[in-house]
């Protein structure tokens, strides 16, 4: 136990420098998330039909190859982002808070991955 | 863990609009992390053939995912649209009451118009199976 006051032990060691970064991170994803989702939804709907053949020569083509990865991960990222304000707002105890951030993590790699690896698999193999 | 009382205390607040905007954005923006994951599920299924493409479209256009794919619109529309509402308040502009309560309407309106576009389009496109 020491004599000086919890105050007293955090005075004077300055910030973090981390205060505003989930803030900051969230609003970056948005701005990016804003046009990606609008091409991604555009382009889904001007496809003349969700055909395999249609959908995995669409996916193939470099510009929405790319747009479709940037769309995937950027989405994972902002998801991640704000479950994790819900659970920090209303999952209480240290352990359960815990472990629902770890899976919430956890999952959205598994899934921003998968995606990733979908779209590359579909493009490398030049669109069949 | 502080055991002293920790905000949110949802049940203290009078009702104020600023409440249903809010929570609205929050529960659209966690339906739409559910979307993400019927977005891999599909990109997934592309990627795994023609014939897992054919098979993952037999869940994808049950009528109860068509009802979700439904809930998925109005919920990118609203988190869309609510979003970028947040993005100007964060250049600290639009902040007076009277603006705030202008823009919740103006929210309103054009994430319903909004949705209702993505929904006739999706609904009489091109790539809507008839």
């Amino acid at each position: 136990m020491s004599l000086r006051s919890p105050l007293g032990q955090v005075l004077g060691r300055g910030s973090a420098k981390q205060g505003v970064h989930h803030w900051w991170v969230q609003r970056l994803s948005s701005v990016a998330l804003v046009p990606l989702s609008i091409w991604f939804l555009v382009s889904l709907l001007s496809l003349p039909s969700l055909d395999h053949g249609v959908v995995s020569a669409w996916m193939a083509q470099t510009s929405s190859a790319l747009l479709l990865i940037l769309f995937v991960l950027t989405a994972a990222w902002h998801s991640q982002l704000g479950l994790q304000v819900i659970v920090d707002d209303y999952v209480h105890g240290i352990g359960a808070r815990t472990l629902t951030l770890v899976a919430i993590a956890f999952a959205h790699v598994l899934l921003a991955s998968a995606g990733v690896f979908a779209v590359l698999k579909v493009a490398l193999r030049g669109g069949q | 863990m502080p055991t002293r009382p920790l905000s949110p205390h949802l049940s203290v607040y009078k009702f104020k609009y600023t409440m249903v905007t809010s929570i609205l954005n929050r529960f659209a923006g966690a339906a739409l992390s559910a979307g993400l994951l019927l977005l891999v599920y599909w990109l997934s299924a592309v990627a795994g053939g023609e014939r897992s493409q054919v098979r993952a479209g037999r869940i994808l256009s049950l009528p109860v995912v068509k009802l979700i794919y439904l809930g998925l619109i109005i919920a990118f529309s609203y988190h869309l649209i609510a979003g970028v509402r947040h993005l100007i308040w964060d250049t600290g502009r639009g902040l007076e009451r009277n603006q705030a309560r202008r823009s919740a309407w103006v929210v309103a309106a054009a994430s319903l118009a909004l949705a209702l576009v993505i929904v006739y389009c999706a609904w009489f496109g091109a790539a809507h199976p008839r």
